[in-house]
């Protein structure tokens, strides 16, 4: 039952008038999300929706070994092996996965270096034979021993970061405290698996897929088949859920499923299941550091030593990149005289670690946060009134040798928060070891890519018009449930001036838009969305009050491009790594109440506060979206999701036993902003979307010790630890 | 799914004795009621079954929950869940029953999962088995030879293995008339999360003047009653003594969803919680 | 071995050639061309492909097709009429209930399901819901949704 455009206008209509506004019309308000009657009606369509009559169905087969060679590969001969299309090592142009570096192959070449790594790839229109001949293919191996530990593998990525006398403080200190922080890996649980459906034509490969960033498919897609630009469309379907773990993997997957096509001639769908998803695909970079402070007596911090380890996995992936935001995050939203900070990422024969919401900051700021809250402790001070004495402010240099240029008002922030959550009373009445705890942690989040990164890209954004009088929004950006399609829109409209009804998203597909970077590092709203809202005027100004209909009719379309301008005085020195690591930050104050189960050690998130600085709030329900769900995402990784790791492997790849918090397990989450606009962000927008996940973790563990007069320093923190 | 379903043979029988010949003609069936827990391996390949039989043509003689004259209960062979659970005689009578199947799976899993099927699934971290061994649940096993009743205490002969002959069906859970107050009974699932979990440890527990039931899930190959404990308990043992004995009647083990320490702890705390209920329920 | 297996969906006939031990849910999806219900695990856990059975919420990925012989089957597809949505899809729609929406057809059902039988949850919406995860929203504008619901329905809007 097809429904109608005209449906969707009946629908839309009275409820887009919920929204009028004072000085903007659009900006600021809960503009209902465009895509959603699609969503709710069952009617978008996801990769696995896609039609495909005729179509092989690909299957991958995976190492059963973390490390050694391949020997032998043998196919039983139940199974009509000459039916199948099968894909090996050899039938890669060139067997190399382009992310930062090109050190992952596509398919093993005879090594393997962890469990779960591709081998070969077969495919047949019948999916029930796939799933009988892929366990009908095996392997022999000439095992060798693995390395699965932090540290104790080659160093994939090294910085240091010195400044000022940090020696000379910690010998002059009236107190000096150390610890150490561990967190666990953490798997992404996209509701929607990954997937993907490659064809040929012409020597033109399609793919449409599930995914975050479609430049980052195409890219590795050329560089492995060795084809031009232009010959190649990646298109993104309705995307259910990426979180990061559909930024660099779906690479991986749109080359398997593009050689299984090639090889066949044929429409090849790539879908996962989700046992193979959760075993195969990225998750969180596990960590550990180590801090050690220096401060007074009172409190005042003078210095801090911040070794921070994380596990990259067996191949570099984005691992770099993760590791220089854990490092930028590390120092927490504090004043330090004098600092130094040793980060290393180490190899393992794990599979490949990967981008996660938060992208190594959840690690590190759960380390100094989680050293905060002790060190409070440990100096008998509420540990709200410790961080109130060391917030950061404008003028202020942070050991990355970024000056502070905007105000942070964590002040602020901590004083609402404190208030929404009646700390205060709370802490004063619930007796520590007494089954119910309430603590806080403070924090920011650099919008947009890590130092030079917005440099490098030079994102480019288009907006035309179109025959029915409005404009359609073209960006690489895609809408995967945070709301882009919605919110591009919405700062197109504003900067316009024309009504939200009369602006589109096109849908990204490579063949049709500019390369605006990827949907990733809580870019999208302030960074890109404020290249939307400079194209939006540049198309104004060209139309210079014309109708857009009559323009149209009499021009044609009128098509206007911006690209990505660096924040003025914003420098970022890469082989010093020192400089402006972010044109802006989001700052956030978290305060969580638990409740531990006597019995059982079973904990309980009964509430968690946010009071949140991103800037101008573009639309109000999706941004509450965004926090209340990241918070989720962090309750889970602080108390449930444990990724049981066997030689890498993830051993609980099943939904049954890696746990996500369910309706019954839902906090209460209260969400207050208060904005203080970013003049270089969407209409002074800041990064919204990765936030919500670096608090929730340091908060909950530290409400957890109180409530169990405990010192645990590590998440997730599990019932089966806090027993007594 | 990873197993490739045109491997398999069904057959659905119409009729009862359609079904208990299939039972006895046909090698290696696996019955199923809902298909909750069959389907889950069958998405996983980790069943190599071939043959199944699916019961769903026998709702109308098998689908009831039906309060007897003489006071016993019957639970037919494929009463769900949520039968079981919003029946008001079971919510009367039964309240650990009520409170196990409230906590098995989610509501979609309550629609289609049946006590029997828990039980004959052999399952120790069965969340309603503990509550059917407190209540000294009998289960009648039927064949083309005949029907025999079996105490479920006495179901079970090891992991996932029972006393059933591969002619045999379960037909019905019995439950004889209660003994214990609601105030006597105790149940405690302990799971991973608030719902939808597969337990670390399962309790049902209650006192009457006929004396004292303890029954554990996922502290030993099969979920067990804790026989030994009870007469101690029964013979006036404290909560310590209880616990002494308790320890060497279990065997929790380490696995991907908690260790064999914790569910140890647990034990000893529920077994004092529930005392201590009692104590206060005197 | 195929089987011819029929049933009725969104009040339509359907026939499906399907293997008797096939999950509905693909049933549904590739045979009665209703991709609406979602896979998300294949086991029981994520709650994706929940549909009415019966007037029973169930997960469709666990009901072998040959055991919706003869069944009443409701989707997502079913629930809008020609020109209004489903009081609970609209009130997801305001609310920002769904998200990527890979879980909202099968959280929608529950939902449904939730507001024509609310007994069968006596804890309410967060017991009515703890079959299906999500996780884009954390659940919060999913709650206000179904208090939403629940006021557009007495309002007089559209659901059964």
């Amino acid at each position: 039952m097809p429904m109608s455009g005209e449906f969707k206008e009946k629908i839309l209509a009275p409820l887009m008038s919920i929204s009028t506004g004072k000085d903007l019309k659009f900006v600021g308000k809960s503009i209902l999300r465009k895509e959603g009657i699609d969503k709710v009606t069952g009617r978008a369509r996801y990769v696995d929706d896609v039609k495909t009559p005729g179509a092989l169905y690909g299957k991958t087969l995976r190492s059963s070994i973390a490390c050694g060679r391949i020997k032998k590969i043998s196919f039983a001969p139940n199974i009509p092996w000459d039916q199948f299309t099968i894909v090996d090592a050899r039938d890669v142009p060139y067997n190399r996965v382009l992310q930062i570096e090109s050190d992952q192959p596509v398919l093993c070449d005879g090594v393997v270096l962890h469990r779960e790594e591709p081998i070969l790839l077969i495919a047949h229109e019948d999916p029930g034979l796939v799933e009988t001949a892929i366990r009908s293919i095996t392997v022999e191996y000439e095992r060798e021993p693995g390395i699965f530990n932090i540290g104790e593998g080659r160093i994939l990525k090294q910085y240091d970061i010195e400044e000022g006398d940090w020696k000379k403080e910690f010998a002059a200190a009236e107190v000096v405290f150390e610890g150490e922080y561990k967190t666990g890996a953490q798997e992404h649980v996209y509701i929607e698996t990954n997937g993907f459906i490659a064809c040929w034509e012409d020597e033109c490969l399609t793919v449409h897929g599930s995914m975050q960033c479609p430049y980052y498919v195409h890219k590795a897609l050329k560089y492995a088949f060795k084809l031009q630009d232009d010959q190649i469309n990646v298109v993104q379907m309705t995307t259910g859920g990426g979180f990061g773990g559909k930024e660099d993997f779906p690479s991986v997957l749109a080359i398997h499923a593009a050689l299984l096509a090639k090889k066949s001639g044929r429409t090849v769908r790539l879908i996962y299941d989700r046992a193979e998803d959760m075993a195969s695909s990225t998750k969180r970079h596990p960590s550990i550091s180590k801090v050690r402070t220096a401060c007074t007596k009172d409190g005042i911090l003078r210095a801090i030593d911040f070794s921070f380890h994380i596990d990259g996995g067996a191949y570099i992936t984005l691992s770099p990149v993760v590791l220089s935001r854990g490092i930028v995050h590390a120092f927490g939203p504090y004043k330090w005289p004098a600092a130094k900070l040793h980060a290393q990422c180490f190899f393992t024969n794990s599979p490949p670690y990967g981008a996660f919401r938060g992208f190594g900051a959840p690690q590190s700021l759960f380390a100094i946060e989680a050293h905060m809250t002790a060190l409070a402790n440990h100096l008998g001070m509420d540990p709200a009134e410790l961080r109130r004495r060391n917030f950061i402010h404008r003028g202020d240099t942070m050991p990355t040798g970024q000056v502070v240029d905007e105000d942070p008002n964590m002040e602020a922030l901590l004083d609402r928060a404190l208030e929404l959550s009646d700390y205060k009373t709370k802490r004063a009445r619930w007796k520590r070891g007494g089954g119910k705890g309430i603590s806080l942690s403070t924090f920011m989040h650099g919008t947009g890519f890590t130092g030079s990164g917005e440099v490098y890209l030079a994102s480019r954004v288009g907006i035309a018009t179109t025959k029915d009088g409005g404009a359609e929004v073209r960006v690489s950006s895609t809408e995967i449930g945070q709301g882009t399609e919605t919110v591009f829109p919405q700062i197109a409209a504003e900067a316009l001036g024309i009504d939200i009804s009369k602006v589109s998203f096109r849908r990204p597909e490579t063949k049709v838009v500019p390369n605006s970077g990827p949907t990733v590092a809580s870019r999208t709203c302030s960074v890109v969305g404020k290249l939307v809202e400079r194209a939006a005027g540049k198309l104004k100004q060209r139309l210079a009050g014309a109708d857009i209909r009559q323009h149209y009719a009499q021009h044609g379309e009128a098509y206007e491009e911006v690209e990505y301008v660096p924040r003025p005085g914003l420098v970022w020195d890469d082989d010093k790594y020192k400089g402006s690591a972010y044109g802006a930050y989001s700052w956030c104050v978290n305060v969580a109440e638990v409740t531990v189960d006597p019995v059982t050690a079973m904990p309980r998130v009964d509430t968690l506060t946010a009071t949140v600085d991103v800037g101008t709030i573009i639309n109000p329900v999706l941004a509450h979206g965004q926090m209340e769900g990241g918070i989720a995402q962090g309750i889970g990784w602080a108390t449930c999701e444990n990724v049981v790791l066997k030689e890498g492997l993830m051993e609980n790849h099943h939904l049954t036993n890696y746990v996500i918090p369910t309706s019954a397990d839902a906090a209460r989450i209260v969400v207050e902003f208060m904005p203080s606009p970013y003049s270089e962000g969407a209409f002074g927008s800041k990064g919204v979307g990765e936030l919500p996940m670096d608090g929730p973790g340091p908060a909950i563990v530290s409400a957890l010790n109180d409530a169990m007069e405990a010192k645990f320093t590590h998440l997730p923190l599990l019932p089966e630890e806090m027993l007594k | 799914m990873k197993t490739n379903v045109a491997e398999l043979q069904v057959c659905s029988p119409r009729s009862i004795d359609e079904a208990l010949q299939q039972r006895r003609d046909i090698p290696g069936l696996t019955p199923i009621a809902g298909g909750t827990e069959v389907l889950v391996w069958l998405n996983d390949a980790k069943f190599a079954g071939k043959t199944y039989q699916s019961l769903h043509g026998l709702a109308k003689d098998w689908r009831y929950v039906r309060a007897n004259k003489d006071g016993t209960l019957g639970i037919g062979a494929l009463a769900t869940y949520s039968d079981v659970r919003f029946h008001p005689v079971v919510k009367e009578r039964y309240p650990l029953l009520v409170e196990s199947a409230r906590v098995t799976g989610a509501l979609q899993i309550q629609n289609r999962g049946t006590p029997v099927g828990n039980i004959a699934n052999g399952s120790p971290a069965a969340d309603t088995v503990p509550s059917l061994l407190v209540y000294d649940a009998k289960l009648k096993l039927k064949s083309l030879r005949g029907e025999r009743l079996v105490d479920l205490k006495d179901f079970f002969t090891g992991y996932r293995r029972n006393v059933m002959t591969s002619d045999e069906l379960i037909t019905e859970i019995v439950l004889p008339p209660p003994l214990f107050m609601p105030a006597q009974q105790h149940y405690r699932k302990v799971g991973t999360r608030e719902a939808q979990a597969i337990s670390k440890v399962v309790f049902a527990g209650a006192r009457s003047a006929a004396g004292v039931r303890l029954a554990w899930g996922s502290l030993a190959p099969t979920t067990i009653r804790a026989l030994k404990t009870e007469a101690a308990l029964q013979n006036g043992a404290d909560a310590n003594a209880a616990w002494e004995i308790l320890q060497r009647e279990i065997a929790p083990i380490d696995d991907i969803r908690s260790t064999a320490e914790y569910r140890r702890k647990v034990a000893r705390n529920i077994l004092f919680e529930f005392l201590n209920k009692l104590a206060n329920t005197l | 071995m195929k089987q011819t297996i029929s049933f009725t969906l969104n009040g339509n006939s359907v026939t499906v050639e399907s293997h008797p031990m096939q999950p509905l849910l693909y049933a549904l999806r590739e045979d009665a061309d209703a991709p609406g219900t979602k896979y998300g695990c294949g086991e029981g856990e994520c709650g994706a492909c929940t549909v009415i059975l019966n007037d029973e919420l169930v997960m469709s990925c666990l009901v072998p097709v040959v055991q919706a012989e003869g069944a009443r089957v409701e989707t997502i597809e079913g629930l809008a009429n020609a020109d209004e949505l489903h009081a609970v899809q609209q009130a997801f729609l305001e609310s920002g209930g769904a998200q990527c929406g890979i879980c909202t057809p099968g959280m929608i059902m529950a939902g449904v399901h939730h507001l024509r039988h609310p007994e069968r949850a006596p804890g309410g919406v967060p017991e009515a819901l703890e079959g299906n995860l999500c996780r884009c929203t954390g659940y919060t504008r999913i709650f206000t949704a179904m208090k939403r619901a629940k006021e557009i329905l007495s309002a007089g809007g559209t659901g059964s």
